[in-house]
């Protein structure tokens, strides 16, 4: 009876955020390596996501929660950082005469945002707000399938389907009219060395930055995790035997 | 009881004056209980673990979080990626919600199973439900705090609710508010009172251990003890199943925390509240979807909500629906096939408050919600007159000197 | 395991403490002890300053601007740093100063890296408050370096106690000077 009781409450728990997902979509299932209580991110390619990021999406999405000196997850050094830093502007202030103004940005600063506010990016992108990006990644159901299968769900829209002006067809968008025109063909951003630039290595690449962005501290995480269920395993037993103990002249 | 049962000097002058020493040992040292408590009494000890730890880690929480409509959800954000460990707290907190209910509704269901709401102890049962009451109310609250859009959404319908209510209902909804919609004001009374409720909580708790100990806990065959013979003291015995329970507990916990963080949460939480735009498909926490398919079973909106309340309120008066004089379903055949009918109808209205209100789904929660209310107000007092029900034993020694090995 | 020691912790009445001692029970409640412990770490962890507190523990300052003679306040872990540009008068009053004559004797040059530039935190040691002299114009006090408007606390052109109730000089943050234009202070 107990198990039929925790199977049951389990299967209803599990079954929560399945339930979230749903529709019609299509999903490319992909072995990340940062699935399983084991799994890492892969450095270089959060670097090579970054810079896609930077070359192809920053252009109309923010990840305002993201700092410079976050990218030390990533493999940067100090001064590495400061010199990515440095290369963006950031707007400080107000000065001595009141009024804001531009600086280099520094590593204590976050990601500079595209636009001054939510009404100042849709008017630049035809009334569709462009999401910040720092939590995409949990803020969709199997965020990181999704997010790859996104960026290669572009693809001519089936016999009968009228797809209006400023909407593109998507396989893996809920509803499939999406307002975010194809961001990736291949060979769009520049390697250093022969990593994969096809649509499906950028994006690779792509989610591993933003998985890293969203859970920046799932590393630490794991590793805690597997200690503690580790010490709460052996607890359990010994807790158990120490019970049976106790418990021996009960009759 | 005299204080010299206690070694140490300066605890025999303290307890000479202030008896804490003595009421501690009194409740949770040799407080008899009957020996023959299966491990489905484990669970009001984890109840109260889970308590403590959510006022733990929510107090650390509050200490960086800020409840202002532009900051809540960056302030979260920050406990996650700035705050020394903050991730861990927060996890531990969103977490243990989720096994505080599962560990909350094994419980209930413990006592719904052997009659522990009988008489005499339909006062602590009737604690019980204000303490479950108090709970949603605070998870509720608390699932506010983080604004993101699942917050603002969950909070707006909730809060609706109210505006069925006759003639009043509006005014009842600004004054929730303190505006015209969910806002500023909102989440920081909500934070005020999600900060408050858990140490009602606890007050509520130690008025529902005043009433177990009058009479002691109840037992899988449902008979009071007859004497010494039935029952042992609660330490070293109840104390070391406690700790095993919460090893296990602890264990499970850890697993959430560290490897699966989120899965009993809903992504769209991770998106700041937008009072512009709802999400596709709204739903409550899981632990409240039995009682939003009971909400959504009604098409009338008034209805659904006093049909909300009244799945609560029924529990209430339970002790005096169900008047069978044997507490155990182990000696009520016939209510033991019901009992588990009602645990599976509770799972299923929980698995379709969480399905789109459309289609099949409708007609199966009213199905559900029927039956939910049948059991309690039709099946129940039937059986009670109708049932035969086996033999009960002469005492707890009895049966467990016999075949059954269910106390190890 | 042996049973021995169960009958030594007879409790009252007929009900028996068996094994209290036995060594898997006590080691169970250590092992909860220990997770408790561990888990209190975080808790009491949580306390210290943030990674984004951290992130501006230390800054970096552009000091090619100022000109001669001029100051500039900037925040430094929540507290203003004072950065003078000191003239060539003030370096020499800094240096003349007989160290018979101050409170808390302390050479000018233990007090700035390069005498042109003074960095000081700007906040007196008396009880707190920010003395004025950064701004053309202001209070300088009977010394020519800084004046606490709260009791009354004169510093001098090395930022100096001379006069009033402060006990100890302006503090001097660790800073270091990353080119002659950029110094960091933390």
């Amino acid at each position: 009876m107990l198990k039929r009781l925790f199977i049951a409450l389990f299967a209803l728990t599990l079954a929560g955020p399945a339930m979230a997902a749903g529709g019609d979509v299509e999903l490319q299932k992909r072995d990340w390596s940062f699935s399983g209580p084991f799994g890492t991110f892969d450095k270089a390619a959060m670097q090579r996501g970054f810079q896609a990021y930077r070359e192809v999406c920053a252009g109309c999405h923010g990840m305002k929660l993201i700092a410079f000196r976050n990218f030390a997850d990533l493999g940067y050094n100090n001064d590495e950082i400061k010199a990515i830093a440095a290369e963006y502007e950031v707007q400080d202030g107000p000065n001595d005469d009141g009024e804001m103004f531009m600086r280099p940005g520094i590593a204590a600063d976050r990601i500079p945002s595209p636009y001054a506010n939510d009404n100042a990016a849709r008017a630049s992108n035809n009334g569709a707000l462009p999401p910040d990006l720092s939590l995409i990644a949990k803020a969709r159901g199997n965020g990181p399938d999704y997010l790859f299968s996104l960026l290669a769900g572009y693809k001519d829209a089936p016999e009968g389907m009228t797809v209006p002006d400023g909407m593109y067809y998507n396989a893996a968008y809920p509803g499939h009219l999406i307002a975010m025109p194809q961001p990736l063909y291949g060979q769009d951003v520049t390697y250093s060395g022969d990593a994969d630039d096809s649509i499906e290595g950028i994006s690779n690449d792509l989610v591993q930055f933003l998985m890293w962005a969203a859970e920046p501290k799932m590393e630490v995480r794991k590793r805690i995790g597997v200690a503690a269920v580790f010490f709460l395993g052996i607890f359990v037993m010994v807790s158990y035997m120490a019970k049976r103990r106790v418990w021996a002249d009960v009759h | 009881m005299s204080a010299t049962q206690f070694k140490s000097p300066v605890v025999r002058w303290i307890d000479h004056r202030l008896p804490v020493f003595s009421m501690l040992h009194h409740t949770a040292h040799d407080y008899p209980t009957p020996k023959n408590l299966n491990y489905m009494w484990n669970f009001g000890s984890l109840a109260g673990l889970s308590l403590a730890i959510m006022i733990v880690t929510g107090i650390v929480l509050a200490m960086s979080y800020t409840a202002h409509v532009d900051y809540a959800f960056d302030s979260v954000e920050r406990i996650m990626r700035d705050v020394n460990h903050g991730w861990m707290i927060r996890y531990i907190h969103m977490n243990t919600a989720s096994f505080f209910f599962i560990v909350v509704y094994l419980h209930m269901f413990r006592g719904l199973y052997y009659g522990s709401y009988k008489a005499p102890r339909e006062l602590l049962w009737m604690l019980g439900v204000v303490i479950f009451l108090l709970m949603m109310a605070t998870a509720f609250m608390g699932y506010v705090l983080p604004w993101g859009q699942m917050s603002f959404w969950g909070a707006t319908v909730i809060t609706n609710l109210f505006s069925a209510i006759p003639y009043v209902g509006e005014s009842i909804v600004t004054l929730l508010w303190g505006g015209f919609s969910v806002d500023n004001a909102t989440l920081n009374r909500f934070f005020s009172l999600h900060y408050l409720m858990p140490f009602i909580i606890a007050g509520v708790v130690v008025l529902h251990i005043v009433a177990l100990h009058r009479f002691g806990s109840n037992n899988p065959i449902g008979i009071d003890t007859k004497g010494p013979q039935d029952t042992i003291s609660f330490h070293p015995y109840y104390t070391i199943k406690d700790v095993f329970g919460i090893a296990v507990f602890l264990l499970l916990l850890a697993m959430a925390v560290f490897f699966f963080p989120n899965a009993m949460g809903h992504p769209d939480n991770y998106i700041p509240a937008d009072a512009l735009q709802t999400p596709a498909h709204i739903v409550p926490e899981w632990y409240f979807l039995p009682f939003y398919a009971i909400l959504r079973a009604v098409p009338d909106k008034l209805g659904g909500v006093l049909l909300m309340f009244g799945a609560i309120a029924v529990l209430f008066v339970l002790p005096w629906l169900d008047r069978s004089p044997v507490r155990s379903a182990r000696f009520r055949p016939l209510f033991r096939i019901f009992f588990w009918l009602f645990f599976v109808n509770a799972i299923a209205l929980g698995y379709l408050g969480g399905k789109p209100a459309e289609g099949i789904y409708v007609i199966l929660s009213r199905v559900a919600t029927a039956w939910y209310f049948l059991h309690f107000l039709a099946i129940l007092p039937l059986l009670s007159m109708f049932e035969t029900t086996k033999p009960l034993p002469k005492s707890i020694s009895e049966p467990v000197l016999g075949s059954s090995g269910r106390t190890a | 395991m042996a049973n021995s020691d169960t009958n030594k912790n007879s409790a009252k009445g007929d009900v028996q403490e068996p094994g209290r001692r036995d060594f898997i029970v006590v080691a169970t409640y250590a092992m909860a002890g220990v997770g408790a412990a561990a888990v209190a770490w975080p808790l009491i962890d949580q306390l210290n300053p943030a990674a984004d507190t951290l992130a501006l523990a230390n800054i970096e300052v552009d000091i090619s601007k100022i000109a001669v003679g001029q100051s500039i306040t900037v925040k430094w872990r929540g507290k203003p740093v004072f950065i003078r540009h000191r003239t060539a008068d003030e370096i020499a009053r800094a240096n003349d100063t007989n160290l018979d004559d101050l409170r808390d004797p302390e050479v000018d040059t233990a007090r700035a890296e390069k005498p042109e530039y003074l960095v000081l935190v700007g906040v007196c040691t008396h009880l707190g408050c920010v003395p004025l002299g950064q701004k053309t114009g202001e209070v300088r006090g009977d010394y020519d370096g800084w004046f606490c408007p709260c009791h009354g606390s004169h510093y001098d052109t090395s930022g100096r106690i001379r006069k009033g109730p402060a006990p100890t000089n302006l503090e001097v943050p660790p800073y270091s000077f990353l080119s002659d234009s950029v110094v960091r202070v933390g």
